[in-house]
């Protein structure tokens, strides 16, 4: 492997600041790399070569000039397909948006160009982040470079493989029920959902606007914490959006964690678990302890509803977001004979099935006489979930639990069975419920060599001790996230 | 669960049982939705600019288009102009509302759900006090609540016999879709069933108009659909408190409209009910042409307009201070300046109204400032002023006659430089923009000629070139005099004191008769 592509964020940047390497350099290499992997891994629907190398030469020119660049100057990064990008084919893997060019930029977009962030290309998801395996991607699934016939996890598959499969230092996904995390954790890579209204929204294509929140994806914690704190910030264009600073996740990043209150989550650690992954959780948590942290047993006891209130939400929301996708205006349009006709068409073959199903249940339960059955129950359990939360920081500084109950699943494995899939955001609905941030921290592998993550919660914006928790146990375990072994990119791509 | 009898059947079992005379028997319940929109700068939940005309689709933005990942933000003006009809209305002002989705599928909806407000509206419980024949009513408000309006689609039928624009989607062979006035604000003025004919109808939303366009929040022209009214209409029987089953008509776009499509419908619900049939729950469609309703959406085609809590807005909590500064800058209403014309001008009811509905009460208040006498003002106003506008589509409130120009025009007359006549063609002068009245009058030479050295040649002129009439005057026909008078007028362009012309010409008839 190339040493530009193997470095983290932090690493090439040190080389850029010290003219060691163009930004040119670092960019061809990932390119080059894109070529090499993506045959294997399919983590983009589409690569910018061209606009990344113009920007990387952009940025070298003002390097030379003496002039300023971006915090993330020449840094590589992989952008999932649902944040809209200026006259750039913004998808949604979905047949529907399949030729769309917003003629706008996400607010998440402007920021990383204002950052000098490189854009290598738009990655790959499940369709309209509706789905936990990537497979959902109405153009191909994305496969996981730690063993290529197992998913990556989703919906924000591709970025997350990206980041793995060493194509980009930095990713960028959007987690609605766990679409950052659970992906992180099933390719051993860092993924942060942050706090619900500290990254703008403006510009990312709804799937559940109460839940969807941008995040970072990084092989290291700092890369990750850099990543947040460029797109992180008030945006007066999106009324949810916290009227706050970017937080300052560095000063604190090192600070250890003796002292501080590290819950177990109860109900996240019983029955449902993969042997394998209580084993490597179980190890990590007891390094905690070994750092200084005080591990105590907390309870979140409506949590375990979080998952049926998320599917009435989520889908309530969606069937709402996704009536605009009707030909009318943009998109994928099939004629009719009438207007009701032509939409009906165009939604019957731009949608794919598990986008269906889910306008189909929201459809159904923001129905006159279900309403209240349904989403307003489930608006209730919401807020049962929040105060669960709040009781258990009473006594806590971060809580933890496995991110995901397995590691990767073979490709095909859960394709059937919707409510297996489902369950795979057991762990990550609650904070999204919540509005709080989370992190998956890779800690380790299980007895076939797969990656798992460990999630770290904290209160709302709370992220710096998330982060300084993560950091600490990032130190003590270091962990090698270069995917290895049998079935691996490392056996088909140098 | 057992369920009273609603009206409706008692309707029925009361014509059956009695037979004829009915129409006298029933009562009518109506209760009107009127859509007011805004004349703010900029669309309820972006930065597009509010105009009218132009190309279509200009006037648009990734928010209002609903381009995929775009957000809604609220516009604190339209807000404020809510607050404002809510205290003029005596509405409660909610110290949180809410904004909800209404979902269904149109094409002139961008997002294929309308942003409103459903269970918690900006304003609740207002009334408004309604001047009819039988005197003055109180009609309840429901709500206020605030929303966005749609596009505008045009149904295209290339091979209709009738042009090529059809106007209603089936049978249409292509449709073109127009945004610009999609995310305009509107709101929603909604009475309680409190109203009992079509004229307190037209009294309700001729005064509702007068307190919007007091408060200067819309233009409010129902003929181009800023201002726009739905009727729900039932019918009961006389002393009976159960509501009957109720219909609702739409497509009313004036007073006019609004008033028989009531009467219409109130007529077509006592020929049911007075046959023993039944009264289906619908909306009906008002045909102006035929002065009848058609059948729009039967009660099972009612959407389920899915309502939840729009998740991209948070809920409007207007300060307390700021509710409490609106209420203290509140103009004075309607009914208000109506009771003080009364009182200090001495103007009638009516005047005062016609005033209001024409938009020139402000005119009006700043000529009398100016020394105007009222009564003269709201002549010239609610006249010549009132039809100049409306000839060439003039808004009254920017036409360009500030009050102090209606009081020289006043002065002008009352002094005699100028007759009624010459002072109609000063005013259109000054309406026109040729600055004014004086500076009209100096410019066009245009001063009547009360000199009785400088009229009496022209009369004797007059008389010399029409002796046939002159004798006819002298041998007693007093009309005959006209054709004198025309012909000094015509001599001196109009501009002669027309008292003075015939104080003259009288005088040299009757001494020439004596001699």
């Amino acid at each position: 492997m190339h040493p530009l592509v193997a470095a983290d964020a932090v690493g090439l940047q040190r080389l850029l600041k010290a003219r060691e390497v163009s930004a040119t350099e670092i960019t061809q290499a990932h390119l080059d790399r894109i070529a090499d992997t993506d045959p294997h891994v399919s983590a983009f629907i589409r690569t910018l070569d061209q606009a990344a190398l113009d920007h990387a030469r952009d940025i070298d020119r003002r390097l030379s000039a003496g002039q300023e660049v971006g915090a993330l100057a020449g840094l590589p990064l992989a952008l999932k397909d649902i944040l809209c990008t200026k006259g750039v084919e913004t998808t949604c893997a979905s047949r529907v948006l399949q030729h769309y060019r917003p003629p706008y930029d996400a607010t998440v977009v402007r920021k990383l160009r204002q950052a000098d962030a490189i854009v290598v290309g738009k990655a790959n998801m499940d369709e309209f982040a509706m789905g936990s395996s990537c497979e959902n991607s109405a153009f191909f699934p994305t496969r996981n470079p730690w063993d290529l016939e197992r998913v990556p996890g989703g919906s924000s598959g591709g970025s997350v493989a990206a980041v793995a499969a060493n194509d980009a230092p930095l990713g960028i996904g959007t987690d609605t029920g766990g679409s950052v995390r659970q992906p992180a954790a099933l390719c051993g890579v860092i993924g942060v959902k942050p706090t619900y209204g500290l990254v703008s929204r403006f510009g990312l294509i709804a799937f559940a606007s109460s839940l969807d929140q941008v995040g970072p994806i990084a092989r290291t914690v700092g890369d990750a914490a850099e990543l947040l704190e460029a797109i992180a910030g008030h945006d007066p264009r999106d009324a949810t959006s916290i009227p706050t600073e970017a937080p300052d996740l560095h000063s604190a990043l090192e600070a250890g964690v003796e002292g501080l209150r590290v819950g177990v989550v109860r109900e996240f650690m019983g029955e449902g678990m993969a042997d394998g992954v209580r084993q490597v959780v179980t190890a990590a948590i007891d390094r905690f302890a070994a750092l200084g942290a005080e591990v105590v047993d907390v309870s979140l006891p409506h949590a375990g509803y979080g998952v049926s209130a998320y599917y009435l939400i989520a889908p309530s929301e969606c069937s709402s977001n996704l009536s605009r996708y009707d030909g009318v205006r943009y998109g994928l349009r099939v004629d009719g004979e009438t207007t009701e006709q032509m939409m009906a068409s165009t939604r019957e073959a731009g949608f794919g099935r598990e986008v269906k199903r889910r306008i189909m249940i929201g459809t159904y339960a923001l129905s006159a006489g279900y309403y209240d059955a349904y989403y307003a129950q489930a608006q209730r359990v919401r807020t049962l979930i929040i105060r669960d939360y709040e009781a258990a920081y009473a006594g806590c500084d971060v809580l933890v639990s496995p991110t995901s109950p397995t590691t990767a699943f073979k490709l095909g494995e859960r394709a059937a069975d919707p409510l297996a899939m489902y369950l795979s955001d057991v762990y990550t609905i609650p904070s999204n419920l919540a509005g709080a941030p989370a992190l998956s921290l890779p800690v380790g592998l299980d007895h076939d060599g797969l990656p798992v993550g460990l999630q770290l919660m904290a209160p709302v914006l709370g992220e710096p001790v998330l982060f300084r928790a993560a950091r600490a146990l990032e130190r003590e375990l270091a962990i090698d996230s270069t995917p290895r072994g049998p079935g691996s990119l490392a056996q088909v791509a140098a | 669960m057992s369920v009273a009898p609603d009206a409706s059947t008692q309707a029925q079992r009361a014509a059956r049982d009695s037979g004829v005379e009915q129409a006298a028997r029933f009562e009518a319940v109506i209760g009107l939705e009127v859509h007011v929109e805004l004349n703010t700068a900029t669309k309820m939940f972006c930065g597009c600019a509010i105009d009218f005309g132009g190309e279509p689709n200009v006037r648009t933005c990734p928010v209002c288009l609903g381009q995929p990942g775009s957000l809604p933000m609220i516009n604190v003006k339209a807000v404020e102009y809510a607050i404002r009809l809510g205290l003029a209305l005596g509405c409660d002002i909610a110290p949180s509302s809410q904004f909800h989705r209404k979902n269904y599928f149109y094409p002139d909806m961008p997002k294929n759900y309308q942003i409103s407000q459903y269970d918690v509206p900006i304003c609740l419980g207002g009334q408004l006090e309604v001047a009819t024949a039988d005197g003055s009513r109180r009609v309840g408000i429901t709500r206020v609540h605030m929303e966005e309006d749609t596009g505008k689609t045009i149904h295209m039928a290339v091979h209709s016999e009738r042009g090529a624009i059809s106007g209603r989607i089936h049978g249409a062979e292509y449709s073109l879709v127009d945004y610009n006035r999609a995310g305009i604000p509107l709101l929603e003025v909604v009475s309680e069933p409190d109203i009992r004919s079509a004229e307190q109808a037209r009294a309700y939303l001729t005064e509702l108009r007068a307190i919007v366009l007091a408060l200067e929040i819309s233009d409010a022209k129902l003929e181009e659909g800023s201002m726009r009214c739905d009727a729900n209409v039932s019918l009961r029987p006389v002393g009976h408190s159960v509501f009957g089953t109720r219909v609702e008509v739409k497509n009313m776009n004036s007073l006019r409209s609004l008033g028989r499509a009531i009467d219409h419908e109130i007529a077509r619900q006592t020929e049911l009910l007075s046959s023993g049939q039944p009264i289906v729950q619908e909306t009906r469609h008002w045909n102006e042409d035929t002065a009848t309703t058609s059948t729009l959406r039967a009660k099972e085609e009612v959407f389920d307009y899915r309502y939840f809590s729009d998740p991209d807005l948070v809920p409007v909590e207007p300060d307390s201070d700021w509710v409490a500064r609106l209420r203290a800058e509140l103009v004075e209403l309607p009914a208000a300046r109506r009771s003080r014309y009364a009182a200090e001008h001495g103007l009638a009811p009516g005047t005062a109204a016609l005033l209001q509905s024409s938009g020139l009460a402000g005119r009006f208040d700043e000529a009398v400032a100016a020394g105007a006498p009222p009564a003269e003002a709201a002549k010239w106003l609610t006249n010549e002023v009132a039809a100049w506008c409306n000839e060439r589509s003039v808004d009254p409130v920017t036409a360009a006659l500030p009050g102090a120009h209606l009081a020289e025009l006043t002065r002008l007359v009352a002094d005699g430089t100028l007759s009624t006549k010459l002072a109609r063609e000063v005013l259109e002068a000054v309406l026109a923009g040729e600055g004014s009245p004086g500076e009209v009058v100096a410019a066009r030479g245009l001063a009547q000629i009360s000199d009785t050295g400088a009229l009496g040649a022209v009369v004797d002129t007059a008389i010399a070139g029409n002796a046939a009439a002159a004798q006819r005057v002298r041998d007693g026909n007093t009309k005959a005099i006209g054709a004198l008078v025309g012909a000094v007028m015509r001599a001196t362009k109009g501009q002669a004191n027309p008292g003075l012309v015939n104080e003259l010409l009288q005088a040299r008839l009757k001494q020439a008769g004596e001699r």
